[in-house]
């Protein structure tokens, strides 16, 4: 399944990354060798398989329903690239 | 505006419950959020790199405690998928929650109706998910604040199927839910809070035709605004199809203030949230053990309330339905009908007087100023013929304002019923002696007529013993006398 | 000093030979000495390092003696560290100190480990030549003018070089073992769940799992003896008993069943490095081991199902990263759609971008089903070949790499060229078997390594096959010249 530049378009604005127009070919290109290469796939015969997202079947541990996290509020906003009044700080956003 | 014809409306729900756990559904934050923003994020709710979920055990068993109650299927496997998009109040860009296997499969919820019908309303399904924080505007001069306390706590999302044909369904629909997760005790119901949130599915139709595009009508805090919201868009939608235009699919905001509704700003490109298998968490299984557990630990839930409202104290079923319906409000009535020793009377009142005040004031039941006990002792002075009906009212509007119990206030307030026939008997006499056209007039009717003639007398008594005479007592002695 | 393996630098802290200080005063000697050839480290933790020597001490003359106590250690930069930059080889955490620490970091500390610092690394452990770091190549000590292999090339080739004696590092696809394989040391990828991965910053969650690198399978397992072990912080991290691995080093291989896949020795691998996988299996027959020939038949698919799901899991992990509470944020955007994309775009490098992209693309509406949904069924087919040949053998060898070191940039600009330096080591970690790179001799100069697969939590096996092996070689014991 090759891709085009409109796909790749779609693709990056999916992911939030901005493509500027003078890489969009060069990109479009590398994401087609690995999807060229990942097309592979489609010749295995998967139709009786189930799909296997952990290598092991094992099931989820449940917690106990207790506070155990601290407040850490002091600790992580000096990572925040802009906070106020102990929030992180965004351009304004419509809803 | 008149609408022509017949139009069906079609109503689903999606209704959002907060869980009422100590910690968040992913991390051991505490789930409260009334302090200072960011107090109640913790690293793992912030999405800081390398952090990880773990379920809480908690969380899991409310799912299939509001399963059980609905007579759902309880997937004995669900799955955590992430569901991806970016937004601020979204630390990790990614919501995970549940889509292809849920916790809480089909089941089914019975609504009464005002009609006396009743209907049963589908579940499509229930999962289980985290909610996301809050985008604050103000106070950040034209940038936004972003507040994560609320991020990661539990969510159930219960979908129903598109069953519903009124508000007045949808409205009894959302009521039995909130009932049922009040009962159960997995949320409380707050809704003005958005503890409880529900979201309203709408299209309409010609009979016989297939479904018309929906719209989805967000941002209903009361049960009164959902039904107004519904009666809008409703009316919005036939409008539009009458005038020949087409219902553009899109989500509403309801303003409850304006009762006005408004298309929130939909992206061109409708988003693709790219589901997958959260690889950070396994299969959540739930053992018949567990399951079985968890239903012999069910409290009553409302239908048990509402039939043993009818067998025990012979009520309604609408009435039975009215108190059984809300877990508050049931706690309520049977306080008071136990303080009371009297049901009926109980149920009357809660019905009546109470709900009357609690509407006009807008409170919650729980938050009224008159105690369920209060208003037992209130009925047992009725009862007991202490007061009358009439002064009734006057005791629960003074305890209403904090005037203290109901028999303080009668004996603070001299509001006694008259008990004393000697002393009456004066009064009715006097009242005979001072109207003598008005006895002249009554012994001059038939008994129809005389039937409602006495009420003068009665009124002038009661006048002049400031209510608190018996009224059947003064009717008794005023035949006597005339 | 600097030569001696983990297991001795131990032996002569607990006679009092030397202090951890001294030990840690030579190798923080040594990096400010060499690392500016090779490139090694991101961060260097000098003071922290002195102070937990000193803390070291202090315990050794309590007669306090941990696993790892007064032994210096670096960990990639992948693992947070509290107080410490954790970068992850990008611009996008350049500013990020980490404020708290990875559990396997934390439980090696408890054990008295002495942290130097932050290895080098592919930009978020995306790359086989370490390249993709945004701090730059690292290289490798045999060849400066070669890659070390990646992602976690700052940490063996930093311990080729002896500029740290034991290190962490992380293989989502072959990170550990194939930059072990490049650099002639020896790494450990465990089985999936039995290193906590609390705290390692995330690349494809249902892959990724920390291990160690060292001069020997010994080394290795005292450092794994550490890591290991149940985590209530990670849902995946499995409540296994931790085996004794130290203790197993030494059990015989006499009647040991290794099995050799066919699809580990295809027509156009080069002869040279068929050759030396096979010579290092012939050592262990030699020891009364038996070659099993066997197939998996579906690990041909497992380099596309890798490319797949870890993209995919990728796209979705590396969100988080948007410029709003840590990290990398552009200058004045104008809007919040400017602040992510511009934010996410210069914070990040071109092959984590098509990363995300590839897997964005493969999650989307329409193109799930065709993708990642058939990825998984594969690496079901991957997984169940393996639990099949585990039936009738107790390992299964081959080279760790298709190719010893190769010369920086020729790689480059050829992304799926480079994802072929995996080929035989990704379906690992596609079915979460545990799995080892061991030296294996020398190709034109160059390191070259095999390795060795055990099944499930078998991570004593693999290290007593390759300790036996280590006690009758000494490939692991060459050290590169011009680093002294």
């Amino acid at each position: 399944m090759a891709i085009d530049s409109k796909v790749v378009a779609r693709a990056a604005h999916l992911a939030r990354l901005r493509v500027d127009d003078s890489e969009t070919a060069e990109l479009s290109a590398r994401l087609n060798d690995i999807l060229g290469m990942v097309d592979q796939l489609q010749q295995a015969d998967v139709d009786q398989v189930e799909p296997l997202a952990h290598p092991l079947e094992v099931s989820q541990p449940l917690r106990d329903d207790r506070v155990t996290e601290p407040d850490v509020r002091d600790k992580v906003l000096p990572l925040a690239p802009a906070s106020e009044d102990g929030c992180f700080l965004v351009p304004r956003v419509i809803e | 505006m008149s609408h022509s014809g017949n139009w069906e409306v079609v109503i689903g729900l999606e209704v959002h419950v907060q869980l009422a756990t100590q910690s968040k559904i992913f991390s051991g934050t505490s789930t409260q959020t009334g302090d200072d923003p960011n107090r109640h994020a913790s690293l793992i709710d912030l999405g800081m790199p390398g952090t990880l979920p773990v379920v809480n055990k908690e969380a899991i068993r409310n799912a299939v405690r509001f399963g059980l109650a609905v007579n759902a299927d309880i997937a004995r496997r669900s799955v955590f998928e992430r569901k991806n998009y970016f937004y601020p109040d979204l630390p990790k860009g990614y919501q995970t929650t549940q889509l292809a296997e849920p916790i809480v499969g089909a089941g089914e919820v019975e609504i009464q109706l005002e009609s006396g019908d009743k209907k049963l309303v589908r579940i499509h399904h229930a999962h289980l998910e985290e909610d996301a924080g809050k985008s604050l505007h103000e106070d950040f001069h034209g940038q936004t604040g972003i507040d994560l306390n609320r991020a990661g706590t539990p969510l159930i999302e219960i979908v129903s199927e598109p069953d519903m044909s009124s508000a007045e369904e949808a409205v009894a629909f959302a009521r039995k839910l909130h009932s049922i997760v009040t009962s159960l005790g997995i949320c409380d119901g707050d809704m003005s809070q958005g503890n409880m949130r529900f979201d309203v599915n709408i299209s309409v139709r010609r009979p016989g035709e297939p479904l018309g595009t929906r719209t989805e009508t967000k941002n209903l805090n009361s049960f009164r605004f959902m039904e107004k919201a519904i009666a809008l868009e409703v009316a919005r939608q036939i409008d539009v199809l009458e005038d020949g235009g087409e219902i553009v699919q899109e989500t509403r905001l309801y303003n409850g203030e304006t009762n006005t509704a408004r298309s929130m700003r939909t992206k061109e490109d409708a988003n693709d949230y790219r589901y997958f298998p959260c690889p950070d968490l396994l299969p959540v299984m739930v053992s018949e053990e567990d399951i079985q557990t968890l239903r012999d630990e069910l409290p009553e839930l409302p239908d048990a309330r509402k039939a043993r409202y009818i067998e025990q104290y012979q009520l309604s079923a609408y009435d039975a339905d009215l108190l059984s319906g809300s877990i508050a409000t049931a706690r309520y009535f049977e306080t008071a009908a136990e303080h009371g020793g009297d049901a009926k009377l109980a149920a009357n009142w809660v019905m009546g007087e109470l709900a009357a005040k609690l509407n006009a004031e807008d409170k919650d039941i729980a938050d009224s100023p008159v105690s369920a006990e209060h208003l037992g002792e209130l009925i047992q002075r009725l009862k007991d013929g202490t007061i009358s009906s009439k002064i009734a009212k006057q005791v629960f509007e003074a305890c209403w304002n904090g005037d203290g119990s109901p028999d303080r206030i009668i004996e603070a307030q001299g509001l006694k019923q008259m008990s004393d026939s000697g002393e009456l008997e004066k009064i009715v006499d006097q009242v005979i002696a001072d109207s003598p056209a008005q006895v002249e007039d009554y012994r001059n009717s038939d008994d129809a007529k005389r039937k409602k003639k006495i009420g003068f007398f009665v009124g002038q008594v009661m006048k002049a013993t400031q209510g608190k005479a018996n009224p059947q007592q003064v009717n008794q002695l005023l035949q006597q006398k005339l | 000093m600097h030569d001696k393996t983990l297991t001795e630098l131990k032996a002569g802290l607990n006679a009092g030979d030397f202090s951890s200080r001294e030990l840690t005063e030579h190798f923080l000697d040594r990096i400010k000495r060499h690392d500016g050839e090779l490139n090694s480290f991101i961060t260097v933790t000098e003071e922290q390092a002195l102070r937990q020597a000193d803390a070291a001490d202090q315990a050794i003359a309590a007669g306090d003696h941990r696993l790892l106590t007064g032994l210096p250690i670096a960990h990639k930069d992948i693992f947070c560290t509290e107080g410490v930059r954790t970068s992850c080889g990008s611009r996008m955490l350049d500013n990020f100190i980490a404020p708290y620490t990875a559990t396997a970091v934390e439980k090696m500390a408890t054990e008295g480990a002495v942290m130097l610092g932050k290895t080098n690394m592919d930009e978020f452990a995306m790359g086989s030549s370490n390249e993709t770091s945004f701090y730059g190549p690292v290289k490798n000590p045999w060849d400066t003018e070669r890659v070390p292999g990646g992602s976690s090339g700052g940490a063996a080739a930093g311990l080729a070089a002896r500029l740290a004696p034991g290190a962490t590092g992380t293989d989502t696809g072959g990170s550990i073992r194939q930059p072990a394989a490049l650099n002639g040391v020896t790494g450990l990828k465990p089985t999936y769940g039995r290193v906590s991965r609390w705290g390692m910053i995330a690349f494809a969650s249902s892959l990724d799992q920390a291990g160690p690198l060292g001069l020997s399978a010994a080394d290795c397992a005292l450092m794994l003896q550490a890591m290991a072990g149940h985590d209530e912080k990670d849902s995946t991290c499995l409540n296994e008993p931790v085996d004794d691995y130290l203790g197993a080093l030494d059990q015989s291989v006499d009647g040991l069943k290794i099995g050799v896949p066919e699809e580990f020795f295809p027509d156009n691998l080069d002869g040279a490095i068929a050759d030396n996988a096979r010579e290092a299996m012939r050592e262990l027959e030699k020891q009364g081991a038996k070659l099993i020939k066997l197939s998996l038949p579906s690990i041909k698919l497992s380099v596309p199902a890798y490319y797949v799901i870890a993209p995919a899991e990728a796209s979705s992990n590396l969100s988080r990263f948007d410029g709003v509470r840590f990290g990398y944020r552009c200058e004045d955007p104008k809007d919040l759609e400017d602040l992510y994309k511009r934010s996410r775009s210069e914070g990040f490098g071109a092959e984590v971008k098509r990363r995300i992209l590839v897997g964005t693309y493969a999650l989307s509406a329409g193109y799930y089903d065709a993708y990642y949904k058939r990825a998984q069924k594969v690496r079901r087919l991957i997984r169940d070949d393996f639990s099949r040949a585990f039936k009738d053998v107790d390992v299964i060898m081959g080279p760790t790499s298709p190719e010893t070191a190769f010369k920086l940039g020729a790689k480059a600009d050829d992304p799926v060229n480079m994802y072929m330096a995996d080929v035989f080591t990704i379906a690992v970690n596609l079915a979460g078997l545990p799995a080892l790179s061991m030296p294996s001799g020398f190709i034109n100069g160059l390191p070259a390594g095999t390795q060795v697969i055990g099944n499930y939590f078998q991570e004593g096996r693999i290290l007593n096959v390759a300790h036996r092996y280590q006690m009758a070689t000494d490939w692991h014991q060459q050290a590169p010249g011009g680093f002294a």
